[in-house]
């Protein structure tokens, strides 16, 4: 079921907690909602589940208005970041649960739901946990659990609030690659929220990225890390040199680097703001040659790429390069001449104060 | 070396241990000092006065004793007391649930003024309580005369009675929930509606589980207090005999006509509501206790595999 929202906003008190956000969410499409904390992104999940109203705006479900409908009646499956597992209930009675409390003309009879409760129970792989209560389960199993009760009513959308917040990192791990295989699966419409970038790139289909309750990009993981739209989705996604400087006739002039900028071809110099991220920046040794002549200041190796920080010695800020490491021999040293030439960048004109 | 430097690590640790043990032990005497005090106070201020009522309920005998308890007019406040307490329970019930519903689930304006107001009957002496039902339904009351006209009467009738009671024993659930509750959260209920449970599914299947130990242990308190309550009744009550006497006010006038046999014997009633009260708190509380112990020790062990 594809999910449509148009031009919702929600404030509490003073707080903006939607400021005008429409998105498209397609059919068997698994989207992260991803932002900083309190820019809205659960707010977004909740008014789709019809948890909370929107002040304006509009939910559609397959294109039909789903704004005044019932949480009850949304058929969405809506997944807790703490689970919200049902403590006096033994864990198959809470995957049960959405089943049982069906009016009585369309509750399947009992052998029916166990054996529906016992096939949810194998595709999240603990139907040996049945018997258990959620109090004696692991932090990874109550999710998963949480993620089986949620399937039960087969929903014709997953909507989960920061699934694999409130675990560690390598059951972190673990799940979400679950999730994504899961997805892959059932085919249901899934929007999760995270706060994490890479959980978002290695699991969604799509990302939306939000902040202070607006919409900064949509697009593919790959769009959103290699073509960010705007300063803050630079800033957010990956890591990235930020560096102030002029830019005019089609170049801009960044802490000593020159890159081109297109956008800015007016002859008047115009104060910018470019970003380049650190494996877009070429380090070559010796004094000659064009770039910004630099030292080294610090080398650090991490996993198959060295870390290098260069600083010119006009410039205030250093800059952090990344570059493809194998073997033992390191190219540069502390201290060593280098010459630095950004291979990509992207220059944001400075909003006007 | 490494020998040397196991020792140097070691001994500290047997000095702070020794140090410990010292700060314990010189305080041994302060202990007992203190716990004697306690028992001692509470003997004398609990425990005497409790056997006392006993020894001089049965001080003429067994068969004073039953005589006092079956006579017409004790037999009626027994009757009172419990039409009271069946009524203000069940109510105080709905309206501590309702009301920790309110506080916990929603946000509104006026919460805090709404939470003072609850204690409010916790922190009026129960006199005043009962003159405001008095200044409100009296014959010389706001209601009094519209009452009057219309036959009915609420003071010094059994109306009045009940409710005087409910109003000193609204707080009892509604404390004991609202803290609960607001602990709990939402996620519960929410999880519960996006599955399709309408609200009163949500209710019987997902909130009242969740919370009834704190409702049995505040339905519990609130009865105790139902049937104790002596202040704002008698100033409604009118202390009519066969009418309107509840068993503390029973006790009181036969204790004022010197039939101390009597009243002790109608107040060992009340006593033994009482104990049976504490006894069946106390286990109330050890059951959920050892709920919790087991769940927690459950979740170690699976932890632990």
């Amino acid at each position: 079921m594809s999910i449509q929202v148009r031009d919702l906003n929600k404030s509490f008190g003073q707080f903006k907690a939607l400021d005008n956000v429409s998105l498209q969410f397609n059919s068997g499409e698994l989207v992260a909602l991803l932002g900083p904390s309190g820019c809205g992104k659960t707010t977004l999940l909740r008014i789709i589940a019809g948890l909370e109203f929107a002040d304006s705006g509009a939910v559609l479900f397959s294109g039909r208005d789903a704004t005044a409908t019932h949480v009850r009646e949304r058929s969405v499956g809506f997944v807790f970041q703490h689970y919200a597992l049902f403590r006096h209930m033994s864990v198959y009675d809470n995957v049960a649960f959405g089943l049982t409390v069906r009016p009585r003309r369309n509750r399947p009879d009992k052998q029916e739901i166990a054996e529906r409760v016992h096939k949810l129970l194998e595709l999240v792989q603990l139907d040996w946990l049945a018997d258990r209560y959620p109090d004696q389960l692991s932090g990874g199993q109550r999710q998963r659990i949480a993620l089986a009760r949620a399937l039960a009513v087969e929903p014709r959308v997953l909507l989960l609030d920061e699934p694999f917040g409130a675990l560690d990192a390598r059951v972190r791990k673990d799940l979400r690659s679950w999730l994504r295989r899961l997805h892959d699966e059932l085919h249901v419409t899934s929007i999760f929220v995270t706060h994490d970038q890479e959980e978002a790139m290695e699991v969604a289909d799509r990302i939306v990225v939000i902040n202070r309750g607006r919409i900064e990009q949509v697009g593919t993981p790959r769009e959103i890390y290699n073509a960010p739209a705007t300063p803050f989705v630079y800033g957010f996604i990956g890591d990235a040199n930020r560096l102030s400087g002029r830019a005019a006739g089609g170049w801009a002039e960044l802490a000593g680097l020159r890159v081109p900028a297109p956008d800015f071809a007016q002859s008047e110099p115009r104060a910018v703001t470019g970003y380049i991220r650190p494996h877009d920046i070429e380090l070559s040794g010796g004094g000659e040659g064009d770039g910004l002549a630099a030292r080294v200041e610090s080398v650090a190796q991490v996993g198959a790429s060295l870390r290098v920080s260069v600083r010119s010695p006009e410039q205030a800020q250093s800059l952090q390069v990344e570059l493809p490491h194998s073997g033992g021999q390191w190219p540069f040293e502390v201290g060593d001449a280098v010459r630095a030439r950004p291979r990509a960048a992207r220059v944001f004109a400075d909003a006007p104060v | 070396m490494s020998d040397s430097g196991v020792a140097n690590a070691v001994a500290p640790a047997f000095t702070a241990a020794a140090v410990s043990r010292r700060a314990v032990g010189e305080g041994a005497w302060l202990r007992w000092a203190l716990t004697g005090l306690a028992l001692l106070f509470l003997a004398v201020f609990l425990v005497v006065p409790l056997v006392l009522v006993f020894r001089e309920a049965f001080s003429k005998g067994w068969d004073v004793y039953l005589a006092a308890l079956t006579e017409p007019d004790a037999w009626h406040a027994i009757k009172l007391t419990l039409i009271a307490a069946a009524i203000a329970v069940p109510l105080n019930v709905i309206f501590g649930i309702a009301a920790a519903w309110g506080i916990s689930k929603f946000r509104f304006r006026g919460k805090q003024v709404l939470i003072t107001l609850i204690d409010l009957p916790f922190a009026v002496s129960p006199v005043i309580a009962g003159l405001i039902y008095v200044l409100v339904f009296g014959s010389r009351g706001w209601l009094g005369p519209w009452l009057e006209a219309h036959d009915l009467s609420i003071i010094y009738a059994v109306p009045g009675i009940v409710l005087a009671t409910i109003f000193v024993t609204f707080p009892f659930v509604a404390r004991e929930l609202i803290p609960l509750m607001q602990e709990q959260g939402v996620s519960h209920e929410e999880a519960a509606l996006t599955l399709g449970a309408s609200g009163w599914q949500t209710f019987r299947r997902v909130t009242l589980p969740s919370i009834k130990w704190g409702l049995l242990y505040g339905v519990i308190l609130c009865n105790a207090r139902a049937m104790g309550e002596f202040g704002a009744v008698s100033v409604v009550s009118g202390h009519i005999r066969g009418k309107t006497n509840t068993l503390p006010l029973h006790v009181e006038i036969l204790y004022n006509e010197y039939q101390f046999a009597a009243a002790f014997a109608v107040a060992s009633l009340l006593a033994l509501l009482a104990v049976v009260t504490l006894v069946a708190k106390s286990a109330l509380e050890f059951k959920h206790q050892r709920d919790r112990e087991r769940s927690a020790r459950a979740a170690t062990r699976q932890e632990e595999l």
